[in-house]
């Protein structure tokens, strides 16, 4: 459906879309996302101590899952979600039944375009989702499918239909998504530079992933956006979503999916404490090291042609190679088997997920 | 650490497709006036160049290509006479702008960027095609590597192809300008970022520069269409001659970036029609469907170190691989012979 201006109108996608928010302290911030988040279900993940109450500002639909809940619903195979890490967002992931999931940090805010008009984030991750990704090839004027761009000279048309976009990665004004090292040279440092793009990340480039402000097609790839052990009990923090990242663009690589990162924009408010960042990444700022060839080489072999059968089989790469590096990635290769298995039980075949939907929850 | 390109390192390299060129060179005047500038007249063109005095500018014609290049089998008609303007020169650094482009001003007349600089600084300035930084740029003012950005990679390796883009007149295609006449590019996206390795681009020639030392011999004159027009949308030299750079810079593990600066490219002065266009550069749009995957799986031996190396077995394998599909690419495989030869000869210690 077009407006007058011959400008499509962006799908809500009220029904199809849960919003999962993990959060320790508390919702203050979507008050400002109202406008924007109010049409969708959230999924809150609650981190921490599950006898705090977190209060959810009125209006909201909404289901909340706290510790307790975690370790009920998924019995011993709740060891494979974080806990006292953000990380713990992905059981969101898998109890949604919606077809889209888009998170985002409890510190971050609706920003502003340069004319000064608000940011409608999801609607912008919606746009990203829906149209096509151009792994394949690059094109110098990035999105070909926005309005008011297109393919450039040379671009051949056998790929401009591109592939079905997986992912959508949006940025950060104000407080970059730095590490602890270059936060610490670099305490004042502001994003300000507003970017009006989106690209495809190209077939075989890795990149890292940020979760603060974060679309997927669950349907397609939910399956390997598992966010690793973290936080409390484990010798790393702050690389649960650049290890989905990677496993998650291997794995759309392998079944030609596609990636974009870019717009939209939102409002990162707090700059964490970089002496605590340093010592959550201190193990993974070297093993990434390890990591990035490791996942550079990773090959699937043909038969793996769902998610869960890539994601099994990057489990048993990351066990045989990654295992040397430290015990912790057998204990990880082992997670990622139990997250696979946890999502099939709470996931079964579409049939089945028919029957076992019951009535939407009231307002 | 990044490095400081003296202005006397670098060549303008201007293709002179049109006779006067007074509005272009004033336009350009504040940004070019410090540079040596190499015009190189379009051996079609009968009429001669109308220059404004001031510059300090080397001009090239027909009887000097003739002169310099000797017999040659390559032909320097049209826009790839620019690169007879790489093979002489002398700097190690080239910027090349097509003559049709003005600097980008705003609507109200406000410079948007200085090309000649922000070129320079691409080139200054290490890529990362390695791993993608979501930041774009590392190296910009006010940005830096993201987390998760392995350190190793931190430093970067050299850029040598930095490619621009246009504002106004995109560098569309012929069936896209055709499909969409009135099409503006109005959008400035505020980015360089560099294109990763393994992934293949068309590089449009329009607004582009490079390290001669390091890349010079792989932007060369290779496909020609049978129907080649002066009109860009009537051409693929630059899109096979830029897969054939990325294929280079790629085996080298050297970097090329994408992204500002931009220039204001204007509408076609003679008004051109895309359709009439398509007529002829509908075969290059069929030939890229057989280029891109060719450029895509190109593996050179790991001994090869040099450009003009790499660009010798590209054409051994244009000349096996894509020969016998089209005499297009059989001849755009001599051409690319040739030009190694004629490098090799002259453009190693320039003229």
């Amino acid at each position: 459906m077009a407006t007058g201006s011959g400008v499509p109108i962006t799908p809500l996608l009220k029904e199809e879309l849960d919003i999962v928010i993990p959060t320790i302290r508390n919702l203050d911030f979507l008050e400002m996302w109202r406008p924007f988040f109010q049409p969708y279900h959230l999924i809150i993940v609650q981190d921490g101590d599950p006898t705090r109450t977190i209060k959810v500002p009125e209006g909201f639909d909404y289901e909340l899952y706290n510790r307790n809940d975690i370790n009920r619903i998924l019995g011993p195979k709740a060891s494979c979600i974080s806990f006292k890490d953000s990380a713990c967002r992905c059981f969101g992931y898998m109890v949604s039944k919606k077809k889209y999931i888009y998170t985002i940090d409890d510190d971050c805010f609706v920003a502003k375009e340069p004319s000064g008009k608000d940011i409608n984030a999801l609607e912008q991750h919606i746009k990203n989702l829906l149209s096509p990704s151009t792994p394949f090839f690059f094109n110098t004027l990035y999105d070909p499918y926005r309005e008011g761009a297109d393919f450039v000279r040379g671009y051949p048309f056998s790929l401009r239909e591109g592939v079905t976009t997986a992912v959508s990665h949006g940025l950060w004004l104000n407080i970059p998504d730095y590490d602890a090292p270059t936060q610490l040279v670099k305490p004042r440092e502001r994003n300000t530079r507003y970017v009006d793009a989106v690209l495809t990340i190209p077939k075989g480039t890795l990149f890292p992933m940020c979760g603060m402000n974060l679309a997927f097609n669950r349907e397609l790839i939910g399956p390997a956006m598992y966010f690793g052990l973290m936080g409390d009990g484990q010798p790393i923090g702050r690389y649960d979503d650049m290890w989905a990242g990677w496993c998650m663009k291997v794995i759309c690589d392998h079944l030609g999916l596609g990636v974009k990162t870019g717009l939209p924009y939102i409002w990162h408010s707090k700059a964490s404490n970089p002496f605590v960042n340093l010592k959550k990444e201190y193990n993974g700022i070297f093993w990434q090291e390890e990591l990035i060839p490791f996942f550079q080489s990773a090959n699937l072999p043909k038969e793996c042609n769902t998610v869960q059968k890539c994601y099994i089989e990057l489990s048993k790469q990351v066990k045989a190679k990654l295992g040397k590096v430290d015990p912790y990635f057998d204990k990880l290769a082992d997670a990622m088997v139990m997250w696979i298995e946890a999502w099939d039980e709470l996931n079964p075949s579409k049939e089945a997920a028919d029957a076992a939907n019951g009535p939407k929850k009231e307002k | 650490m990044s490095l400081k390109i003296k202005e006397s390192e670098v060549d303008i390299v201007i293709a002179a497709l049109r006779s006067d060129l007074t509005a272009f060179l004033e336009a350009w005047r504040p940004f070019f006036s410090p540079f040596h500038i190499i015009i190189v007249k379009d051996p079609d063109m009968e009429e001669d160049l109308k220059i404004p005095p001031g510059f300090d500018l080397q001009l090239y014609t027909k009887s000097d290509m003739e002169g310099v290049a000797g017999a040659t089998s390559i032909n320097f008609s049209g826009h790839s006479c620019r690169y007879f303007g790489y093979l002489v020169s002398c700097r190690k650094y080239i910027i090349s702008i097509d003559d049709d482009c003005f600097p980008a001003k705003d609507s109200t007349g406000v410079l948007i960027n200085n090309a000649v600089a922000q070129h320079l600084t691409n080139l200054e300035n290490p890529a990362t095609p390695f791993f993608f930084n979501t930041l774009y740029d590392p190296y910009r003012e006010g940005t830096d590597f993201v987390r998760g950005y392995p350190f190793s990679l931190r430093n970067g390796v050299d850029c040598v192809l930095s490619c621009g883009l246009l504002l106004n007149v995109a560098d569309y295609d012929s069936p896209t300008q055709a499909a969409k006449p009135s099409e503006r590019n109005a959008r400035y996206v505020d980015a360089v970022l560099t294109v990763p390795i393994g992934s293949m681009m068309p590089v449009s020639g329009i607004n582009i520069a490079f390290n001669r030392e390091a890349l010079g011999p792989a932007l060369l004159p290779g496909l020609r269409l049978p129907g080649e027009g002066k009109r860009r949308w009537e051409t693929m030299e630059d899109i096979w001659s830029g897969l054939c750079a990325k294929a280079v810079c790629d085996h080298l593990g050297v970097g090329v970036k994408s992204g500002l600066p931009y220039v204001w490219r204007n509408e076609a002065a003679d008004g051109g029609s895309a359709i009439e266009s398509l007529k002829r550069e509908w075969e290059g749009v069929k030939l890229m469907e057989e280029v891109v995957p060719f450029f895509q799986s190109v593996q050179l031996q790991k001994t090869l170190v040099k450009a003009e190396d790499c660009v010798a077995e590209i054409a051994a394998m244009v000349r096996e691989k894509l020969g016998p599909l089209n005499p297009a690419y059989a001849q755009a495989a001599a051409a690319m012979e040739e030009w190694v030869n004629l490098w090799k000869a002259l453009g190693s210690q320039g003229v």
